[in-house]
């Protein structure tokens, strides 16, 4: 294919206005590639983009089709960005002591502009998010994903199951109502079963005897920093440990099994591989 | 005169290099900070004072309950009973998973919102996932007041006789 001889007027200009914002010290020190379709510069833009840079170097088309993975993960992760962002506007309004608590939660109902729209974002993103971990793991369970050298990432998500769950339940007593107040009870003396440490847990806890001020200031401050906190650590080796196993499990070399058709997609990019070509993964196969 | 290297004595069998004792020596030290570290982040979170509920109350005077009543007391969390054989206080905490059970005067029963479980007037199991009956609590007379401490379970059959 050849360029074609004859340049516009407006090509040349929009030649110029982009030659004036890229060739300069501050643009090169951002983005450190060039623009051509070359596999070197497709491969820079992955890995010179902290966003793309949780992919492989080379990413198999199949690894990035919906039917793969469903995004689960993805989705996921997306909630808890959600949670994050919806999390961070309610504190603005949201006291964690007895008198203010309940009334707080009603005043971002009836009274904050949009309290109601960022409280209910942030319920249904919470109870999304215990959805979409729970659906995830299924996935990863039924695809064989946690088998070598998958299974210390299969102990990290489930450590981040843990780490929903309670961000969940945490989460639960902060409106300071019945509901809260009676879930949290029965949740501690769940704990308090346990046998030797459990009175012990449940008074760490509670900070105390009962479910009270001390009780709801610990929860407040487990839901919105300490677990958080986890959370994101948790998520990063989660995701890096994705990107060094070679990215998404696609099975085995040679697997022959066919792939599975949930007649979601087009076909245009789905045609199967030529016979005998083993499918590999860029970092761990080489 | 002997060079220092022909000083040098020869190593026994498990007898470690200076520094492979350094090494445990720092290792060590790291790992007590450490342990120090944890065990007294916990302890600070244990609370030294706390702002409840008094654990030990005056209810009233005992000729004030008469005999088959059954005194309810929710915010203190505790059932007086004046049975024939005498008094008796009992937790009204569900030994089920901790809800604040109720009194039902016209079934004369003890029940539970939160699952079900219910107790007859003597803290008995009958219906219900509670467990255990509600524990009995020390009931004394100070200055002729009942006077009850619900951190002191006592036997199921202990009753008070004024």
């Amino acid at each position: 294919m050849s360029r074609p001889q004859t340049t516009t007027k407006t090509e040349t200009r929009a030649r110029r206005i982009a030659s004036v914002l890229m060739r300069n010290r501050v643009f090169r020190s951002i983005f450190r590639h060039g623009f051509a379709d070359t596999n070197r510069n497709r491969s820079l833009s992955v890995f010179s983009n902290i966003l793309l840079h949780i992919h492989p170097v080379k990413v198999n088309v199949r690894a990035i089709r919906f039917t793969r993975t469903f995004y689960l993960g993805g989705m996921a992760s997306a909630t808890f960005g959600i949670l994050i962002v919806t999390g961070i506007f309610l504190m603005f309004y949201y006291h964690p002591s007895v008198p203010r608590a309940y009334e707080d939660m009603k005043d971002l109902e009836f009274v904050v502009y949009m309290g109601l729209f960022l409280r209910n974002l942030h319920r249904w993103g919470a109870h999304a998010m215990v959805a979409l971990v729970l659906l995830h793991m299924v996935r990863v369970f039924f695809a064989g994903a946690y088998r070598p050298p998958r299974e210390f990432n299969w102990v990290i998500g489930v450590l981040l199951l843990l780490v929903t769950i309670l961000l969940s339940y945490t989460g639960y007593l902060l409106p300071w109502d019945q509901l809260a107040y009676w879930g949290v009870t029965v949740g501690t003396n769940m704990a308090d079963s346990m046998p030797w440490i459990g009175q012990h847990i449940k008074f760490l806890l509670l900070g105390g005897r009962e479910v009270n001020e001390n009780a709801l200031l610990r929860f407040y401050v487990l839901h919105c920093v300490v677990l958080p906190f986890v959370a994101v650590l948790l998520l990063s080796i989660h995701i890096w440990r994705v990107r060094k196993d070679g990215g998404v499990y696609l099975g085995e070399a040679g697997d022959t099994a066919q792939e599975p058709d949930f007649g979601l997609e087009g076909h245009a990019d789905t045609a199967p591989p030529p016979a005998g070509a083993a499918w590999k993964n860029s970092e761990t196969d080489a | 005169m002997p060079l220092v290297d022909d000083l040098k004595m020869p190593m026994e069998e498990g007898e470690e290099t200076r520094r492979e004792f350094l090494a445990l020596l720092g290792t060590g030290a790291i790992a007590v900070a450490a342990l120090g570290t944890a065990i007294t982040a916990v302890r600070f979170l244990w609370p030294e004072v706390l702002f409840e509920e008094e654990r030990r109350f005056r209810i009233g005077r005992p000729e004030d309950i008469s005999v088959g009543t059954l005194v309810s007391l929710p915010q203190q969390k505790v059932y007086i009973m004046h049975a024939a054989g005498g008094f008796f206080a009992m937790s009204a905490t569900c030994t089920h998973l901790g809800c604040l059970t109720q009194y039902e005067k016209e079934n004369n029963r003890i029940f539970c919102p939160c699952h079900g479980s219910r107790f007859d007037t003597t803290g008995k199991v009958t219906d219900g996932p509670a467990p255990r009956p509600l524990p009995r609590l020390e009931l004394v007379v100070e200055d002729g007041q009942l006077v009850v401490d619900v951190s002191k379970p006592v036997a199921a059959d202990v009753v008070l006789r004024v």
